[in-house]
């Protein structure tokens, strides 16, 4: 999923502070699963603004609405009349959902109270961690199912660099040395021939070097 | 001379645990045990299924502090739900610091049920220290708003 976490409210204030109607809108999509940007979240954002604004004796009017998706066109139309009665509207989603509320939308502000921060799945409750970066041309099949480009520090190719240490990158000991937990599986499932392969130099295009990156399914678009 | 200030009464929400903190709410009552009724008591049938979203409300419409009561550590119903709301509890001080009220006004309290005099204590000394700080920025500015359209 795609991970999030709320802006520091002080930040948040001061990008609503000329509206006094202000549309939350949340999503219940991956930012609802990070408990960032879901219906809850809304709720609790809307509750901190609304007493931030009557401590400062400037109380406004709020809006709470989550959409099913905030990155999909036939979701963010249902807001229209919700838009219309709103001086800006407070996105809860990642980037991706604060940019399709600010193409549809294009006559309000759209304010992220998000910041968006990873590909990534849950560890335990409460924490998550990067296991994606979208790279475009996936390695995890050689790699033991552990991915060498978001989990490496150094995004190597072939084997660990001088700074593992205990099965621990040097930069963190609560980081985990990517190729120490590749090697691991791949011994665990007698594949260690794989590691010896040599994988060639990187093709970053794929990872959006080549420009912004699109999907075209002519069997879906009409 | 100045006509002296009324002394404050605070309005102070206490979630309590239906299996420990309301029954030694009870209790207290039961013994006879006095505590102020500023402390206005909402049963839930657990303190971990209190949500940040219920501390905050009550503080947003006019409480100006909000005690979450549960069982003593090892004894939830529950198994870990006073735990939770240990969690909880500060996730919302932090929250209550960003918005500026302060985070000392919301209070965690683990009782058996059988410390009604330990619950007639605490709510005391929670409405001693409300009433020290003074009534909540939101009690104030709602307070303020109403004078204003009257």
């Amino acid at each position: 999923m795609i991970t999030a976490e709320r802006k520091p409210l002080e930040e948040i204030l001061q990008s609503v502070s000329s509206f006094d109607r202000i549309l939350i809108v949340g999503c219940n999509e991956c930012v609802t699963v990070c408990a960032a940007g879901g219906r809850k979240e809304v709720g609790l954002l809307a509750s901190a603004l609304n007493m931030s604004m009557l401590k400062a004796g400037r109380p406004v009017q709020l809006t709470e609405h989550t959409l099913e998706r905030q990155c999909d066109p036939e979701y963010v139309d249902e807001l229209a009349q919700l838009v219309t009665g709103a001086d800006a509207i407070l996105s809860m989603a990642c980037g991706c959902g604060v940019q399709e509320l600010a193409r549809r939308y294009r006559d309000k502000p759209v304010l992220p109270a998000l910041n968006t921060k990873f590909m990534g799945a849950a560890e335990r409750p409460g924490v998550w961690a990067e296991r994606c970066a979208g790279c475009g041309n996936c390695v995890l099949g050689v790699t033991g199912g552990i991915c060498p480009i978001a989990r490496c520090s150094k995004r190597l190719m072939n084997g660990p660099c001088g700074g593992s240490g205990n099965g621990k990158c040097e930069i963190s000991d609560e980081v985990d040395c990517a190729w120490q937990l590749i090697w691991d599986r791949l011994k665990a499932l007698g594949k260690t021939d794989l590691y010896e392969q040599n994988m060639d130099a990187k093709d970053w295009r794929p990872a959006g070097g080549g420009g912004p990156r699109r999907i075209v399914r002519e069997d879906l678009t009409e | 001379m100045a006509a002296p200030t009324p002394e404050l009464e605070p309005v102070i929400v206490a979630f309590c645990c239906h299996y420990c903190a309301y029954t030694a709410a009870d209790q207290a009552g039961a013994q006879r045990l006095e505590y102020p009724s500023n402390v206005k008591i909402v049963r839930v049938p657990c303190s971990g299924k209190v949500d940040a979203l219920h501390m905050l409300r009550a503080f947003e419409r006019g409480a100006d502090g909000v005690l979450v009561a549960g069982c003593l550590e090892g004894d939830c119903h529950f198994s870990t739900g006073n735990l939770r709301a240990r969690k909880k509890v500060a996730q919302v001080q932090r929250l209550l610091e960003e918005i500026g009220v302060g985070p000392e006004r919301l209070e965690l309290l683990l009782v058996s049920a059988g410390m009604g005099s330990n619950f007639a204590r605490a709510a005391r000394e929670i409405t001693q220290k409300i009433r020290a700080l003074g009534p909540s920025p939101i009690s104030e500015a709602i307070a303020a708003r109403a004078m204003n359209r009257a």
